[in-house]
């Protein structure tokens, strides 16, 4: 009994951070394709690149942690508003083929400069020294790190929200998502609100990219390798549903830990078999009745 | 009447002209110029014939598919396991690969096909990741990570070996090809093929008029998949192994580079896509394989942003441009 409480609480512990990790890149994702009906393939490697930074930041020039992860946010977020200006701005009301393949070319791009500047192989992350190490729980031993990140993932929780629910410029994205001609007619610049928000999501794509390095890998092929775990999220919380990502997001995490620990030879399927069950299943996102 | 005279203009680009001669011309200038390259030169038929497979469900009918890769995975491993099992007559190998991959398309589609979009897209991005997972566990079946190597195939028309120079080969390729690009031809221009492009412009109306939409996306879907299948299995025929990367995703993504290369939707875009895909790659890797990754991801970036027709769709303007001035001079 206390073994599968443990190995509950363990799949627990390391499917909510997972899932969080998650959430924090997805999330991005999930307002570029709700607001601006952009299919951004490219969004992986924004993660990618924070990862990168951070974790070069650290090995090479010794910054402490935090501060690399706050380094890593703003260089993306000022690498996504040239990018927004020069290639996603065309992308607004283009086809699918035509932002699969731009954002596809955009990937590559990113996959090949990795390579070239670190190299083709896993770059491996070490911890600071306030990660390292576990805290008992009562059951078992956890790592301070799952536990660093279940925190900074609600702290963001807590602040889209507040982003979303308390501000002006939340209420004016939601406007611009339910209805973008009326929000114009209304005065709201709809233009500079999509460059935010398309900011924005990049940033935290990148924090996720930096404060997940340690679970999800940072090696060349990472805007492709995980682009499949981004998109389970986005296309089952219904394409710009904020609230239900958070929900799927978790449920993916938790599925895929599960997976991994009860069927090792077949966890990695797990996940991918759930996705495309339910995409057919439910094409318009898991919570769509509830949404709507 | 006024929709007759529509339907006659979809076909009018589909009239024989003597500018689709020229890939194969050059391809036997290039058989007998460079000898030493007929390898990569199998390469480009095999790749060329997986591109055109693609245009079909893409160019034509409209079905945005990150998945293709599975087909041309089933054709080769299928070639590969009939060679293992004594089978080695290529031609029936082929043809088998490229029924084995209609079957599962035919098994697949009507699941998928009724999806769009985005969830299309991402199923089938799925679907590839599954199948080339479950390939890597199936390891009794496909060989795991080792592939299957050492494959032989019996002499093409028992007439023709496998010679090392790889003239069999590439002549071989060269002929499928032509054979696939005249049954692609062929279809694209019957009734059905206007009516897979009404499904691509506008569904609604398809359905409107009575169209049977899902089952004539299904029957391009399978005919697809077989093509692909046929690329799989001349891909084992020509290689002599079979590994995972032919079940790999990346393989849908870059044929979809191609033919957005060459010029979607057009069928001879998705062979000059290939042709010049295959080039670069090679000289890219020549130089240094890491800078691949770029140049194929700035070729990407600049076709869609400049050139919406890919390489042809450039010349069709430029050979258009310099009509227009030889006629205002004349």
């Amino acid at each position: 009994m206390e073994q599968i409480l443990s190995a509950a609480l363990f799949v627990l512990l390391y499917g909510v951070s997972y899932g969080l990790v998650l959430f924090i890149i997805a999330i991005g994702l999930v307002i570029t394709m709700g607001l601006m009906q952009i299919v951004n393939l490219a969004h992986g490697a924004f993660a990618a690149i924070g990862g990168y930074i951070a974790v070069s930041l650290m090995n090479a020039a010794g910054m402490p942690y935090l501060a690399t992860l706050c380094a890593a946010v703003v260089v993306v977020v000022l690498l996504s508003f040239v990018l927004e200006r020069l290639i996603y701005v065309r992308l607004y009301g283009a086809s699918h083929l035509d932002q699969i393949l731009m954002t596809l070319g955009v990937n590559f791009i990113v996959i090949g400069a990795i390579t070239i500047l670190f190299g083709p192989n896993v770059y491996p992350v070490r911890l600071p020294g306030f990660l390292q190490g576990s805290v008992d729980l009562g059951l078992r031993r956890f790592e301070v790190y799952r536990i660093f990140v279940i925190c900074l993932g609600l702290a963001v929780v807590v602040c889209l929200w507040a982003l979303f629910e308390r501000t002006s410029f939340g209420a004016k994205l939601r406007a611009a998502v339910d209805n973008r001609s009326i929000a114009q007619v209304i005065g709201i610049d709809v233009d500079r609100l999509f460059l935010l928000a398309f900011g924005i999501g990049s940033g935290l794509a990148a924090l996720g990219g930096a404060v997940g390095a340690a679970m999800l890998p940072l090696e060349p092929y990472y805007p492709m390798k995980y682009l499949m775990l981004v998109l389970v999220v986005v296309a089952l919380s219904g394409y710009g549903n904020i609230r239900a990502s958070l929900g799927v997001a978790i449920i993916v995490g938790l599925i895929d830990t599960a997976g991994r620990l009860l069927v090792p030879a077949f966890g990695g399927f797990a996940i991918y078999l759930l996705l495309i069950l339910l995409t057919v299943w439910r094409p318009d996102g898991l919570f769509a009745g509830r949404a709507s | 009447m006024t929709l007759v005279v529509e339907s006659s203009k979809a076909l009018v680009q589909y009239r024989f002209s003597t500018c689709e001669l020229i890939p194969f011309a050059v391809a036997i200038a290039f058989y007998y110029a460079l000898p030493d390259y007929l390898p990569l030169g199998t390469a480009i038929c095999v790749t060329a014939i997986f591109a055109l497979s693609l245009d079909l469900v893409i160019g034509y009918a409209g079905i945005v598919t990150l998945g293709h890769s599975v087909f041309f995975g089933i054709g080769a491993y299928s070639a590969a396991l009939l060679s293992r099992n004594g089978w080695g007559e290529p031609v029936s190998t082929v043809i088998a690969g490229a029924a084995v991959s209609a079957f599962f398309a035919l098994l697949s589609g009507p699941l998928l096909l009724r999806l769009r979009g985005l969830p299309l897209i991402m199923v089938t991005l799925g679907v590839a990741s599954v199948v080339s997972e479950a390939a890597n566990k199936l390891s009794w079946l496909t060989g795991g990570n080792d592939g299957l190597p050492g494959l032989t195939f019996d002499p093409v028309f028992k007439m023709f070996t496998w010679s090392i120079d790889g003239k069999t080969a590439y002549l071989y390729a060269l002929a499928w090809l032509l054979v696939v690009l005249i049954v692609a031809r062929t279809v694209v221009s019957s009734s059905f093929g206007v009516a897979l492009q009404g499904i691509r412009q506008n569904e609604l109306r398809m359905r409107l008029i009575g169209a049977p939409v899902l089952s004539q996306l299904v029957a391009i879907y399978a005919l697809s998949a077989g093509v692909a299948g046929v690329a799989g299995a001349l891909y084992a025929q020509s290689n002599g192994f079979v590994g995972l990367e032919a079940l790999s995703v990346d393989q849908g993504v870059f044929a979809l580079a191609m033919i957005v290369l060459g010029g979607i939707g057009r069928l001879h875009g998705a062979i000059v896509g290939a042709a010049v895909y295959m080039v670069v790659q090679y000289a890219a890797q020549q130089w240094d394989p890491y800078y691949w990754m770029l140049a194929i991801g700035v070729m990407l970036v600049l076709v869609v942003r400049f050139s919406k027709g890919g390489i042809l769709g450039a010349l069709d303007e430029l050979s258009a441009g310099l009509k227009r001035r030889l006629e205002s001079h004349l």
